[in-house]
């Protein structure tokens, strides 16, 4: 840092405070007594007292962890294997690869959304759970997939060919060695998709149908209909819950890798 | 969502090592190569070949879909009031990279020069926003630029202003969003080309008397533009298809591309109409794609 120039230093402040402005105001204003508008009327727990009173919003909530679990959960079932596989075949190296495997995280996802519905109203698929969990899995798989390869590229090939010299069979490597020293990567891929489930809202918004709501939901129509203050208190919950979530992902990549500045992206 | 799913994925666009691990060609490991694909094959890339198959069909008497094969989607694409649309989209996604690029060189340079400990704390400040929900962090964008909003107050109580002046559901309401959701997608790219960059190389450049300023124009900037390229799809790509930010911070007047795919797809209900500005989007983004797939950064992440 010994020649760092000053004027970069107060820019690179002022994005922080810019980064950092909107959600400060937010947590701010949920503990404001005030009903209407942003003036401050004093200080108050009420809005978290009414929200842990909402049923509505405890169901969407119980529903959002439910597709959040099953999705991530079978996206690390299928996305674990698919990652080691790709590792072993003589192509998996090909940047194409790399690009048509990005390809579902990179497409805006208004237009995942719309594709999904459509098929999903043309083969007559009932929308509800089914039909989130796919549609969280298209962007969970890939995310599970990358990450996981991520930390096989990193790891050392000797560990396996010891193995092998050792006698062990192919479903030895995978269950005694490929699999635990990848285990700190499958956490941290597992946190970060239930996270991304958990706040997707433009593909959960197409596929949900009518009977389920999801959290994200939840907080559009409330904000549609009327911005109380209650919104403020759950946005500043599941500012905080996100925080925590992620927060995990990163200490478990962290711990991990050896620090290197490119896990810590994650 | 956007937000918290794209943080898995300045990864494998700035790094990636080659070790060859994993030769195991276990049966559940093909069986989940295999599964894995065909989930991938029925839930990604058919519905979007779907799109494009809806986007020639005629729209049925009641919404829905005739399957009458028509160019006629494609002939209402040109129509002006649609043009403005996708003006105001490239136009505001073009503005919004712009933007983030400038804004984020000065803190990627100093997070990627900055010491191991701060570094990783610097880093951690940079992202903790970006973990918070998407449509949560927009919705704080709305309590600021409201009428009764934080800043109107302010410039109020400062003097500065009589009447509020109305600033949600304006473009300039939309580019602040847009900058403020897709600015972590610059700095992570950023920080990882210029953490490549050597500091030698920097110190030559002094040693030769270039100033402060010749030395970011000939090598600082030049050496970064794997980053800036990164970066610039990372951004550029989603503002593009934004949904969320127009909906809440442009309202109906101000659409974009995403506002408008959801107003033909859920309220006009004419679905092979917004198939085929669906396509277009896709077809623009998937151009983008594999443009950089054809560039350093897409061959080699490393």
């Amino acid at each position: 840092m010994k020649r760092m120039p000053s004027s970069f230093i107060l820019m690179s402040v002022l994005v922080m405070l810019f980064l950092y402005l909107p959600v400060v105001i937010l947590i701010g204003l949920s503990f404001n007594a005030s009903t209407m508008g942003v003036a401050w009327k004093g200080f108050t727990f009420q809005w978290y007292e009414k929200l842990a009173l909402d049923r509505a919003i405890l169901e969407a909530t119980v529903n959002s962890v439910v597709i959040a679990i099953i999705s991530t959960g079978l996206a690390l079932f299928l996305g674990v294997g698919t990652a080691i596989g790709l590792e072993t075949r003589q192509g998996g190296q090909k940047a194409w690869v790399n690009m048509i495997l990005l390809l579902p995280l990179v497409i805006p996802e208004i237009l995942l959304g719309v594709a999904l519905l459509m098929v999903f109203v043309l083969c007559q698929v009932h929308l509800g759970f089914g039909t989130i969990i796919i549609g969280h899995m298209v962007f969970n798989l890939p995310l599970t997939i990358v990450m996981v390869r991520a930390r096989l590229r990193k790891l050392d090939p000797a560990w396996e060919d010891a193995a092998r010299d050792l006698g062990a069979t192919s479903w030895d490597v995978l269950t005694r060695i490929t699999l635990p020293l990848l285990r700190p990567a499958i956490w941290g891929a597992g946190l970060l998709g239930f996270t991304v489930s958990l706040d997707d809202f433009v593909v959960t918004f197409f596929v949900a149908g009518p009977g389920s709501t999801t959290l994200p939901l939840k907080v559009f129509s409330m904000i549609r209909t009327g911005m109380t203050p209650e919104v403020n208190a759950l946005s500043a919950v599941m500012v905080v819950v996100s925080m925590l979530c992620v927060g995990l992902s990163w200490f478990l990549q962290e711990r991990s890798a050896p620090a290197s500045s490119e896990s810590s992206y994650l | 969502m956007v937000g918290t799913r794209w943080v898995g994925f300045a990864l494998p666009i700035s790094s990636m090592l080659t070790n060859r691990f994993a030769t195991s060609s276990a049966f559940p490991v093909r069986l989940s190569l295999v599964s894995a694909g065909l989930f991938l094959g029925l839930f990604f890339f058919l519905p979007l070949v779907l799109v494009f198959g809806v986007s020639l069909a005629s729209r049925g008497l009641y919404g829905g879909i005739s399957w009458i094969a028509t160019w006629e989607n494609y002939q209402r694409v040109f129509d002006p009031l649609v043009g403005v649309i996708f003006f105001r989209s490239l136009l505001l996604a073009g503005l919004t990279t712009l933007v983030c690029a400038v804004v984020a060189f000065p803190l990627a340079y100093c997070l990627a020069r900055a010491s191991r400990p701060w570094q990783l704390i610097l880093l951690t400040l940079v992202m903790i926003p970006f973990w918070t929900n998407f449509l949560v962090r927009t919705y704080a964008w709305v309590l600021i630029f409201r009428a009764d909003g934080i800043l109107n107050s302010l410039l109020i109580r400062v003097g500065f202003l009589e009447e509020p002046l109305s600033l949600l559901f304006t473009d300039v309401s939309v580019f602040v969003g847009l900058v403020y959701g897709y600015l972590p997608f610059m700095v992570l790219p950023l920080v990882a080309a210029i953490e490549r960059i050597s500091p030698q190389l920097e110190d030559a450049a002094f040693d030769l008397y270039a100033s402060m300023g010749a030395m970011f124009r000939h090598v600082l900037l030049p050496l970064s533009a794997p980053g800036f390229l990164a970066g610039g799809v990372l951004v550029f790509i989603p503002s593009l298809g934004a949904f969320i930010t127009p909906y809440l911070l442009g309202g109906g007047q101000n659409m974009m591309v995403g506002t408008f795919i959801q107003q033909e797809f859920l309220v006009a209900r004419d679905w092979p109409f917004g198939s085929a500005i669906s396509f277009g989007l896709m077809g623009s983004v998937l151009l983008i794609w594999f443009l950089l797939a054809r560039t350093s950064v897409g061959k080699d992440p490393s």
